[in-house]
């Protein structure tokens, strides 16, 4: 049995069961939707086991060289916690463990967001003040405009009139054309995904009917 | 003439989905190919850097994506891998996302084999974690803790090119291919602006416009975003019709269909709005 | 109590994050660096629960027989499959585990996705209209930025490409830059509401 033809089929058929939706919604496609999803699932377990807990726990507590080490118990015992989530009885164990992510998840993202998302982006804002060519001078200045422009927009404590609705009203406008870019590249990005099935249906699956045919290479 | 507006106004969807799908499969069944000039982009900036490692460095590459992109990441992934290999580079491959492991592991097998490198000497890939930007934290200081094994369990003190590798900053660059969260901006948080590690990036096009401003602060040398990103690589690279810049044809079709669809759709409520009909 | 030990949790793991990034030195760095590995057990719980989640839901569509539960025994037959392939040959490359999610897995993921390149094109005709000004410029700075990023744009006009990367270089990186630091605004806060347990909603209630 030729398995990279098998496996081509394969990828074809689910391929075409879940674009019978653009018909409209049917047995095919419900059918690949659900094996999708049980597969991509039993994948992550998988992978879960393999790459995270036996490795990074359960290889810690009973190491190959011998012994045991009781502390990585404790994340365990915060998994089991977490999987009580499924027994009605027991469910309030599970925020034991939701603290300890949120908490940690929380603590990380107050200061880096911080650091990289506020204080990062005002330097840049402030260094990017340009000398040199007309055009470079009124990019930044567009830029620096524009930034703030825009961070007023988003500031609704005080009612937008005045100078404060007129910079508000420049920041709405520089949204626009950075929403209309985003727009454009969703656009790209989506037609790339259809463009990369129709390359594999058209360049993979096609030349494989010959050939089980027996006609041509 | 206005009956035939309005009628196209009120066009089928399964009409469009059809000259949708047309101006894709036409280019590519006539294997039409564009030439796809790289000007001062940001993906020239990632491969000028790319190019200027010195031989031996150390990059980490990884592959926070999954299949739903794999059309945009994939080329990307090869192209950069290929390019890494030529320079002779050594790659360190990881994944934030689980199924990019395997995604990674068929970008790199695939390189490594044409040009004839060899794992653990030359590319490792140490597969999978969960833990996003906590965990990335945790590579800044050790790495062998997070990964004390690769994909395949063979346990990193039997990996011989990474004897030299002990935390994040024993890389000269970090690569994210990235199609959302964990993926480049935990990496810019984390190893960029926490480390001082250089970061780059490939991601998808959707991502791209919010990465610019990572770009104009230096917290990135260069990215590469969608397809044009990955074609721009193929090209700059030398890889001749790669599935990139093969893929550019249609896309530009594409494009250029939906910008008809949508002047057509704006022409046809004008002239409705011009009879009272629309609001 | 049920709420007092939660939220102790979250208090001491947040401020051990904190403390860890401005004093990287003992005993913050031991305290960090394990809470670190233990995040990464813990949070794989997470992975577990949802597809204990996945299976309860369709073993109870089954049961009830409610809409469409003749396809549960396709996700269950699925995840049983990857799961047991997967314990049994591994994830490496070439063994059954790994040839069936690039070949079955892998496609589904980008056909599943590539659908919406359809659904985009039909909304845009519906719906992108350029009703006043601003909507007008939101238009044109997208379809510069659509045949900017493709060979045709430049086949048309070679300024196309250099409008483009200007676009996305100045006003789009503004207009990004000022989403971006409002949201970090929002982060922060956030982060520190749930620190300090002032923000319970994921504890399931107010009380």
């Amino acid at each position: 049995m030729n398995w990279e033809i098998l496996g081509i089929w394969l990828g074809a058929l689910v391929t075409l069961c879940l674009y019978s939706f653009l018909y409209r919604d049917n047995p095919f496609y419900k059918f690949a939707e659900h094996l999708f999803v049980g597969m991509s699932a039993g994948y992550w377990v998988i992978y879960q086991i393999e790459n995270v807990l036996i490795p990074n726990w359960w290889q810690s507590m009973v190491p190959s060289e011998g012994g045991f080490n009781w502390i990585w118990i404790i994340p365990g015992i915060f998994v089991l916690f977490m999987l009580a989530r499924m027994v009605p009885k027991i469910a309030g164990l599970s925020r034991l463990s939701l603290g300890m992510i949120i908490g940690s998840g929380a603590g990380l993202n107050m200061v880096s967001f911080f650091q990289t998302n506020a204080m990062a982006q005002v330097k840049g804002t402030i260094f990017s003040v340009a000398s040199g060519s007309v055009w470079s001078i009124f990019s930044s200045l567009v830029l620096v405009v524009g930034v703030v422009s825009g961070l007023i927009y988003f500031f609704f404590s005080k009612a937008h009139t005045g100078v404060v609705g007129k910079a508000a009203n420049v920041g709405i406008t520089i949204l626009m054309v950075a929403f209309g870019a985003s727009f454009g590249y969703t656009i790209m990005a989506r037609l790339s995904l259809l463009i990369g099935r129709c390359q594999f249906m058209l360049e993979d699956w096609l030349p494989t009917i010959p050939r089980l045919l027996g006609i041509g290479g | 003439m206005a009956d035939i507006i309005e009628k196209l106004g009120k066009l089928d969807r399964r009409i469009i989905f059809v000259l949708i799908a047309l101006a894709v499969i036409i280019p590519i069944s006539f294997d039409l190919i564009l030439p796809n000039p790289v000007g001062a982009e940001p993906s020239r900036d990632l491969y000028d850097y790319v190019d200027a490692l010195p031989e031996g460095s150390n990059v980490l590459v990884s592959f926070d994506y999954d299949p739903s992109t794999m059309p945009e990441l994939q080329p990307m992934a090869e192209a950069l891998v290929l390019h890494l290999f030529m320079k002779n580079v050594n790659i360190v491959g990881m994944a934030l996302w689980p199924q990019g492991a395997s995604l990674g592991q068929d970008a790199m097998s695939s390189m490594a084999d044409s040009l004839g490198k060899a794992q653990y000497e030359d590319w490792c890939n140490l597969g999978y974690k969960t833990g996003g930007q906590i965990m990335i934290v945790r590579l800044g200081s050790s790495i062998s803790a997070v990964f004390p094994t690769d994909m395949d369990n063979v346990p990193w003190s039997e990996i011989p090119m990474l004897r030299n590798i002990t935390a994040l900053e024993s890389f000269s660059l970090i690569i994210s291919l990235s199609a959302g969260d964990p993926g480049i901006i935990a990496w810019v948080m984390m190893a960029g602006d926490r480390f001082g590690v250089p970061i780059g990036c490939g991601c998808t096009a959707v991502s791209a416009p919010t990465l610019y401003t990572y770009l104009q602060t230096n917290q990135m040398v260069g990215m590469l975003g969608g397809l044009k990103g990955a074609a721009d690589y193929e090209t700059l690279v030398g890889i001749k019709g790669g599935q990139a810049v093969r893929g550019m044809a249609p896309q530009s079709v594409a494009h250029l269909v939906i910008i008809l669809f949508i002047i057509i759709g704006n022409v046809a409520y004008f002239s409705q709005r011009k009879k009272g009909g629309a609001r | 109590m049920r709420l007092i030990i939660p939220l102790a949790i979250t208090f001491t793991a947040g401020m051990i994050m904190i403390l860890n990034f401005f004093v990287p030195h003992q005993p913050f760095r031991f305290l960090g660096e394990n809470l670190q590995e233990w995040y990464l057990i813990v949070a794989s719980g997470a992975i577990f629960l949802g597809a204990m989640n996945l299976m309860h839901v369709h073993f109870r569509k089954i049961k009830l027989k409610l809409k469409n539960w003749k396809y549960s025994p396709v996700t269950i037959i699925g995840f049983l499959v990857m799961l047991v392939l997967g314990l049994i040959y591994g994830v490496t490359e070439g063994r059954p585990f790994n040839y069936l999610f690039m070949n079955m897995v892998a496609p589904m993921g980008a056909t599943m996705f590539s659908l919406l390149a359809f659904f985009v094109a039909s909304a845009a005709f519906r719906a992108f209209r350029a009703s006043n000004w601003r909507a007008t410029l939101l238009l044109t700075s997208a379809f510069l930025v659509m045949l900017g990023q493709v060979p045709i744009g430049a086949m048309i006009w070679d300024k196309i490409p250099l409008i483009k990367v200007w676009l996305m270089s100045i006003p789009n990186t503004a207009g990004q830059r000022a989403v971006m630091i409002g949201a970090a605004m929002g982060v922060v806060s956030t982060s520190l509401r749930m620190i300090f347990g002032v923000e319970r909603s994921w504890l399931g209630g107010t009380d």
